[in-house]
C-alpha cells in the first residue's frame, strides 16, 4: 500500500492527465495511451511536493453526478440571465452581496464551489475572508438574497460535503 | 444522405445559439453601468456561447471529416480558468472600491482582499480614495 502510495500520490490525477494526453494526440493508439500513462506517473510525481494535504477521500461517482447537475443548471441559468440582460432595464436591476458560511474545509471543495458558483450565470463567487470561513458572492439580479444563499448551501455546499466525506 | 442533411441543420442550429449567447454577452458589457453587474454577462453567457460553437464543431468534424475530441478539452479547459479570471477581475473591483463595500463577514475579520499588511497601510490609505466612484 505504501510503495502503491509512493507510486501514484493522485490515482485519479494520473488517470485525468492519461486521458488529457489521449485528448491531445485525437487518436487513440496503445502507444500513445502507455505514454500518457508515464506522464500521469511522472507528473504527479514530480509535483508532489507541492501538494502537501491531499483529500482523504473522494467520491467519484458523486462528483460525475454532480458535475451534471451542474452543467445542467448553467444551461437554465443562463437563459434567465440573458432574459435579464435583455430585457430588465438598469433601473429596474437589484445587484447584491451575499455572504455564504461555509461549512467545507479543505480548499480543493472550496475552490470547487466557488467555481460552481461563478459558471452559474448571475452569480460571481467574488472573494474569500481572511480565514477562509466565508465566501462573498455578487449576485446579478435578486429579490431575495437570503433565498440564493441558502439555495448555494442546500444544492452545491451540500453535495460537495458528501463528495469529500 | 438524409442524416447528413439533419447534421447540418443540427450544426446550424447550434452555431447559431451559439451567436445568440455571444451577441447577449456583448449587449450585457454595453448596458449594464457599474463595474460588477457588468462582470456577469460576458463571463457566463460567454461560456455556453463558445459551448454551442465547439458543439458544431464537434458535429461538423464528425459528420464531414474525422472525428476530433479536441472540443472537449478546449470546454474542460475554459471551465477551469473562466472562474479564475472572473474571480480576479472582482478582486480588482473589490481593491480598487470601484463598487459598493461588501458586508464584512459573520465570522473572521474582513475579506481577504481587503486585509491590508500592517506595513502597507499608509500606501493603501493615500491610494484608495483617488480610485473611489
Amino acid at each position: 500500500m505504501n510503495a502503491f502510495r509512493w507510486l501514484l500520490p493522485h490515482p485519479l490525477l494520473t488517470l485525468l492527465l492519461a486521458l488529457v494526453w489521449t485528448l491531445l494526440q485525437n487518436q487513440v493508439s496503445a502507444g500513445m495511451v502507455v505514454f500518457g500513462l508515464i506522464l500521469g506517473i511522472l507528473i504527479p510525481w514530480v509535483t508532489s511536493a507541492w501538494w502537501p494535504d491531499t483529500p482523504k477521500s473522494f467520491h467519484l461517482s458523486r462528483m460525475v453526478t454532480y458535475s451534471i447537475m451542474v452543467i445542467w443548471d448553467i444551461m437554465v441559468a443562463n437563459v434567465e440571465v440573458a432574459w435579464i440582460v435583455l430585457t430588465k432595464p438598469n433601473s429596474k436591476l437589484r445587484p447584491a452581496w451575499i455572504v455564504v458560511p461555509l461549512e467545507l474545509k479543505q480548499p480543493e471543495a472550496i475552490t470547487i464551489l466557488a467555481g460552481t458558483i461563478t459558471l452559474t450565470p448571475g452569480t460571481v463567487s467574488a472573494d474569500l475572508s481572511d480565514e477562509g470561513h466565508s465566501l462573498l458572492v455578487h449576485v446579478l439580479h435578486t429579490d431575495d438574497p437570503d433565498g440564493v444563499r441558502d439555495e448555494i448551501k442546500s444544492r452545491y455546499e451540500r453535495r460537495l460535503k458528501e463528495i469529500f466525506a | 444522405m438524409s442524416g447528413e442533411i439533419i447534421m447540418t441543420y443540427a450544426i446550424a442550429i447550434s452555431l447559431l445559439v451559439g451567436a445568440i449567447f455571444a451577441l447577449v454577452g456583448a449587449i450585457g458589457l454595453l448596458k449594464f453601468n457599474d463595474s460588477m453587474t457588468r462582470l456577469h454577462a460576458p463571463t457566463k453567457v460567454g461560456t455556453v456561447g463558445i459551448g454551442a460553437f465547439l458543439l458544431a464543431s464537434m458535429l461538423h468534424s464528425f459528420t464531414y471529416g474525422e472525428g476530433s475530441m479536441h472540443e472537449l478539452l478546449i470546454m474542460a479547459f475554459l471551465f477551469v480558468t473562466a472562474p479564475i479570471s472572473a474571480n480576479f477581475m472582482a478582486k480588482v473591483n473589490i481593491h480598487r472600491r470601484a463598487c459598493d463595500t461588501p458586508p464584512s463577514p459573520p465570522r473572521d475579520d474582513t475579506w481577504s482582499t481587503l486585509n491590508v499588511p500592517e506595513e502597507d497601510k499608509h500606501v493603501s490609505d493615500t491610494a484608495a480614495p483617488s480610485h473611489r466612484i
